[in-house]
């Protein structure tokens, strides 16, 4: 590293030296020097929009963006002059000039980059007076709710939606003070091309951009003495939450999230990794039934409820493509409402179903007419994890004074391949696991397929399984997808299946997961994860004991006709401003 | 057509040996019309005569010469750039001098045409002529070069507008086109014309004032596969419209100056981004485009010099923020036009990644004559460090309207007062503003410095692209200020925070201050003068923080305004008045009881229905809902409104 250290310059009257093509920000950021950001993230270009990054150049007397500014050889840079200091904090109090200013009431109280810069910059006097944004709250999406007032117009949605998802949903309109972000022709969510996929929240400084929260549903049903209230969480949340609870990020808290869901008075608690190792018998089945009997090929994951809206949308041509297993949860919903209630002799409308999912376009999946049947939800509400943390707050519940406990049996075991659907890329290593025994009869040596593994944004490997060679890939972050589908459009493709996961890094990284996050938590989440199917024996979904007795019980087989009903939908064409 | 082609391309392809050819030069001569075989009409028809209604001139020119069953060919030309005269028609009969009559509205055609046709000459019209060897001269009409307007001026850019017929390209290759960039590439490399352009001085005149060789050079030792060359035609400050003269009137004068350009930085493709509010340029620039490909002066191997140029057309959507570099880069990639930091600079990268240079239209179109007059002639020409000439658009309160080419190092008087004819009405002078909603003002005191880029951001305004627009002692200048706040707040792009929140600020502030105190604390001019401390504090974080040119120049008005009418200011604030009479709205009305009558008439007039009172009974404002228009006042018979 030091000998590429090539250019020297002097910040806040020190030589330090740098590399060629590093931004000023970036060689801050090494020495500690903290420079305040709005707009800028880290996966895109800089756009130098907010201004808050300036330093003084001191060489040419001007300030300049460090965001986007590259070192330069003899370059002086002062990061916190009296000038830079006094400009920032103009900028802060222009942004609160005409701000809504109701920080008590707002989702991103206490959590809202605007209200901490304008702490930390010192602002405590209204100096600048504006008119107040008056916009209308966007109520209309799924999953999402949008308040225009509240947006500081930094772009950083704009560009997350464009160059993390490529699905450009959202973009600026109207100019000068004008401006806004809006959908296309400015109408609302819901008839734009959003896939609900929340990567927008995740990057929004402010409370202009966050999930539609189902807590009043959810409290209803807890206290409705009536209700057998059903809950299931995703592979990834007992790895997600940890931040959150004050416990170092990646910690396992599986025994206390099944403690405290009781203690809120969830009658059942299922792992929703259970119905992942049910999805890889279904997938892995459909994919060697379309290998074997000719059906179309490659065969993409249908898991990722953003990614499979991308598909309707932007590539239904190749929706035949697409698996036809149902996601984890909407197996779940479906067997909590079908074989458990038989099981446990309940009236299937008596059951309140709830998801604890990483994601805001679970709550979508959740309310499409393909997830119904005889006009009952097979999953009534979903909750982020954002949202769980919050819930725990509302019931006063300190996760910490909890006995660590176990979730319900009958859908509760799980094995690691289906803890593994949490990280980008565990699913598809879960699929061949069960594939190779499927095909083979015989477990496959090594479970770990390291080329899956990682942030790649396109991870591609061939895997042996006994006389084909399967040509895999894992796709991470929507952006690395346009290069497959085109590939597969063309009909050039040689891959067999593909594993899409929306959010880069998978579930770990979802949009519904606590704001706190950053890169090397999510680095730690995915290690937990892979650390979890290091240790336990249980590491193939076909030998999860409760999957056999399930098939021995109920379902019969994979793509058995019970399974096509419960398991299994389609997807049709979607128009995308509908 | 196509034997004059032929002598037209033999010229341009070996100059040497057909330049002295007889027939060649009394060809040349025709085509100049140093001598006309039959009567030959010019009708100013640019977008500007046509607002003054050269249309109708065209058709009455049309009626006339039908009715008294008359030949004669009748030209549209561009604008000759006293905007003040138009509509402006030309006449040059067969062994007489062309003159040229101003002020030619429809109706006085036949008089004129009459006239002329028995060589009689309505004076009142005649502006002046244009002197040729061996054609009579009017008498008692001066010459082009003898008036008043165009003798002090200096005119290269401006050479041929409103004299030739623009969508002629065999006029222009007849009064020297093309041969300036052909000889380029026959005889230079293109390094070498970096280095020539380098050396005239000349510098960017779409505002910034950067040498303009020496940005070439950086395209040019940028290495890549392709390079580009954007002519910046989105001209879009207020008051500025040489472009738009430029590429009506002369339009094969850019495409020369753009294939100099290309030629320098070794481009092969080009954009020219123009607004689309100019069809009228756009149409012309077509048409030139067309007879340059005809000709074989655009395309591919331009006359077996292996050097391939190809020109595209992008009208722009009339954003002024697409003005700037990066915005106007995005712009033609198909992008929202919003500019970007920089570095890198579009000359490294730009259009499409690839280096790019974007020169403004005056610059180009200045290229083709620095190269035929000779690098160290324009290098002679102005001050120390601003070279050639500079094109200024007149506007506002000024008596004669237009464009003016002249010297850099010219006083702002002599532009204002000799060429421009003063103030108009005899009113007083108060300030001119130079360069756009960008720029600044220039008061009385500051009119005798030399022109140039250096001298006018002294005084605290700058080149840009040379709007004057002149008030007089009836602007009030923060209204001015309020103006240009109101313009720069709609026009930016809206993505960097100081500008899009902090020109709304402003204006808000700048509203407030000529606005009556809506509330108690706002008529304490202790919390009004606040406002102008902020409005201060403001505009130097703006200038300081903002993204791009756009921003960075936005509170200039203001500052500007303040800096040199501070008192204006200061009137407003602790007066509430508004001595120039503009901002009425400051003013409180109140009826008072002692004379009011009751007649009702001012209560029926009230636009907002904010006066109150039965019919015989003293009458009432509220003053939440007067809106100080005055219209109270102007009907009462009793003069029982009084006026704070």
């Amino acid at each position: 590293m030091t000998e590429t250290m090539n250019i020297n310059l002097e910040i806040n009257n020190k030589q330090v030296t740098a590399n060629k093509g590093e931004t000023i920000l970036e060689v801050c950021k090494r020495l500690g020097i903290n420079i305040p950001t709005l707009c800028h993230i880290k996966e895109t270009f800089p756009t130098g929009a907010c201004r808050m990054c300036v330093v003084e150049h001191v060489n040419s007397g001007k300030l300049i963006t460090s965001c986007s500014y590259p070192v330069e050889e003899g370059m002086k840079i002062m990061t916190h002059s009296n000038r830079v200091a006094e400009s920032r904090k103009v900028i802060v109090e222009l942004l609160l000039s005409n701000h809504p200013d109701d920080c008590l009431y707002c989702v991103r109280n206490m959590n809202c980059e605007l209200q901490t810069l304008s702490a930390d910059l010192g602002v405590r006097e209204r100096r600048v007076m504006g008119v107040k944004n008056l916009k209308n709250l966007d109520h209309t999406g799924a999953s999402l709710v949008r308040d225009p007032a509240k947006c500081i117009l930094c772009g950083r949605c704009v560009d997350a939606c464009d160059r993390i998802m490529g699905v450009n949903a959202i973009d600026f309109i109207n100019r000068g003070s004008n401006a806004e972000i809006a959908v296309a022709f400015n109408k609302g969510l819901n008839t734009s091309s959003c896939i609900n996929c929340g990567r927008c929240i995740m990057v929004c400084p402010t409370g202009a951009l966050y999930e539609k929260n189902h807590y009043a549903q959810i409290m209803e049903a807890l206290d409705n003495p009536k209700k057998h209230v059903v809950v299931q969480y995703a592979p990834s949340i007992s790895v997600t939450m940890a931040e959150e609870i004050g416990l170092p990020a990646g910690t396992d808290v599986y025994g206390l999230l099944n403690a405290s869901l009781r203690k809120m008075g969830f009658n059942t608690v299922f792992d929703g990794a259970f119905t992942a190792d049910l999805t890889i018998m279904e997938e892995g089945s459909e994919l060697i039934h379309r290998l074997t009997e000719g059906g179309q090929l490659p065969m993409f994951t249908s898991c990722c409820p953003a990614w499979v809206k991308y598909m309707e949308e932007f590539a239904p041509e190749l929706l035949s493509h697409l698996s036809s297993a149902k996601s984890p949860m909407q197996m779940m919903g479906a067997m909590i409402k079908t074989y458990w209630a038989e099981k446990k002799g309940l009236d299937p409308h008596d059951i309140y179903s709830v998801g604890i999912m990483p994601c805001i376009a679970k709550k979508f999946e959740a309310q499409r007419s393909e997830m119904t049947r005889h006009g009952m939800s097979d999953v009534d509400a979903v909750l982020t994890t954002r949202e769980l943390v919050g819930l725990l707050k509302i019931y006063g519940i300190d996760i910490h004074s909890l006995e660590p406990e176990s979730v319900d049996s009958l859908m509760g075991q799980r094995s690691t391949a289906g803890k593994i659907f949490g990280a980008a890329g565990g699913v598809m290593e879960a699929a061949v696991r069960s594939a190779h025994k499927l095909v083979t009869g015989e477990e496959m040596s090594n479970l770990r397929i390291e080329a899956l593994r990682g942030f790649a944004p396109v991870k591609r490997t061939t895997v042996r399984i006994g006389d084909i060679d399967l040509n895999i890939a894992a796709v991470n972050g929507l952006a690395g997808v346009k290069e497959i589908i085109e590939e597969v459009r063309s009909g050039k493709s040689d891959l067999h299946f593909i594993e899409v996961m929306a959010c880069p890094g998978g579930c770990i990284n979802g949009g519904g997961q606590p704001l706190t996050v950053n890169e090397e938590n999510i680095r730690k989440r995915m290690a937990s994860l892979y650390t979890i199917d290091a240790t336990e024996t249980i590491r193939t979904s076909h030998n999860n004991p409760e999957i056999q007795k399930i098939y021995d019980e109920y379902l019969g087989e994979p793509l058995s006709e019970k399974s096509h009903h419960l398991l299994h939908t389609h997807y049709e064409k979607r128009d995308v401003l509908i | 057509m196509e034997t004059t082609q032929f002598l037209l391309l033999d010229l341009l392809k070996k100059p040497e040996e057909v330049s002295q050819k007889a027939s060649l030069q009394s060809y040349l001569a025709a085509l100049r019309r140093e001598n006309v075989t039959e009567p030959v009409i010019f009708i100013g028809a640019g977008t500007c005569g046509l607002g003054a209604g050269a249309g109708k001139t065209l058709h009455a020119v049309k009626e006339f010469l039908a009715e008294k069953n008359l030949d004669a060919r009748i030209i549209e030309v561009g604008c000759i750039g006293l905007c003040s005269s138009e509509p402006v028609m030309d006449i040059q009969l067969p062994g007489y001098n062309r003159i040229s009559f101003e002020k030619v509205d429809a109706a006085k055609v036949p008089d004129i045409l009459t006239g002329i046709f028995q060589l009689e000459v309505d004076k009142t019209h005649a502006m002046c002529q244009f002197p040729s060897i061996g054609n009579q001269s009017w008498e008692g009409v001066p010459s082009y070069m003898e008036h008043p307007f165009f003798k002090p001026q200096s005119r290269l850019v401006l050479k041929n507008c409103g004299i030739v017929d623009p969508v002629s390209i065999e006029e222009y290759i007849a009064t020297g086109g093309y041969q300036s960039y052909l000889s380029l590439i026959r005889n230079k490399q293109p390094l070498e014309v970096c280095d020539m352009i380098e050396k005239s001085g000349l510098r960017g005149r779409g505002g910034g004032g950067f040498p303009t060789g020496k940005k070439w050079k950086f395209a040019f030792h940028t290495e890549a596969e392709q390079k580009y060359l954007i002519c910046n035609a989105d001209e879009g400050d207020p008051g500025a419209f040489m472009d738009r003269a430029v590429i009506e009137g002369d339009p094969h004068r850019l495409l020369e100056g753009m294939a100099i350009a290309a030629y320098g930085i070794g481009a092969t493709k080009a954009y020219v981004y123009i607004r689309a509010e100019y069809p009228l340029a756009i149409e012309r620039l077509n048409i030139a485009l067309e007879q340059a490909k005809q000709y074989g002066l655009l395309g591919e191997n331009i006359f077996d010099s292996g050097v391939n140029f190809s020109i595209k057309v992008k009208k722009g959507a009339g954003a002024f923020v697409c003005g700037e570099e990066t915005a106007l880069i995005h712009s033609i990639e198909g992008e929202r036009g919003m500019p970007r930091p920089r570095p890198p600079f579009p000359a490294v990268s730009g259009l499409f990644h690839k280096p790019t240079i974007i020169n403004n239209v005056e610059t180009l179109a200045n290229l083709p004559e620095i190269i035929a007059l000779g690098v160290e002639h324009f290098a002679s020409m102005g001050t120390d460090n601003s070279k050639g000439t500079k094109v200024f658009a007149l506007s506002g309160k000024i008596a004669l309207t237009g464009l003016v080419e002249v010297p850099m190092g010219t006083t702002l008087r002599e532009v204002l007062f000799t060429i421009g004819g003063g103030i108009a009405n005899d009113k007083k002078f108060k300030a001119v503003q130079i360069g756009g909603p960008s720029g600044g003002c220039i008061t009385e005191e500051n009119l005798d410095i030399q022109i140039d880029y250096e001298s006018l951001i002294k005084v605290g305004a700058m080149m840009g692209s040379g709007g004057l627009v002149v008030m007089d002692e009836d602007t009030c200048m923060v209204d001015v200020a309020k103006f240009f706040m109101d313009f720069i707040q709609r026009e930016s792009c809206g993505k960097c925070i100081p500008c899009r929140e902090g020109t709304r600020r402003m204006l808000e502030i700048l509203h407030t201050i000529t606005h009556k105190p809506t509330d108690e604390a706002k008529y304490e001019p202790l919390e009004r003068i606040k406002s102008v401390m902020q409005l201060e504090k403001l505009g130097k974080v703006i200038r300081e923080t903002s993204l791009c040119g756009l921003g960075q120049t936005a509170p200039n008005p203001v500052l500007s305004t303040l800096r040199w009418f501070r008192h204006e200011y200061e009137e407003h604030i602790f007066d509430k008045n508004c001595s120039a009479g503009v901002c009425t709205e400051l003013r409180t009305f109140k009826i008072d009881v002692e004379k009011c009558t009751g007649c009702m008439v001012c209560a029926r007039k009230c636009p907002t229905e904010a006066i109150i009172g039965a019919k015989k009974v003293p009458h009432f404002i509220i003053e939440e809902k007067c809106i100080s228009c005055g219209a109270c006042a102007d009907v009462c018979k009793f003069d029982a409104i009084d006026i704070f």
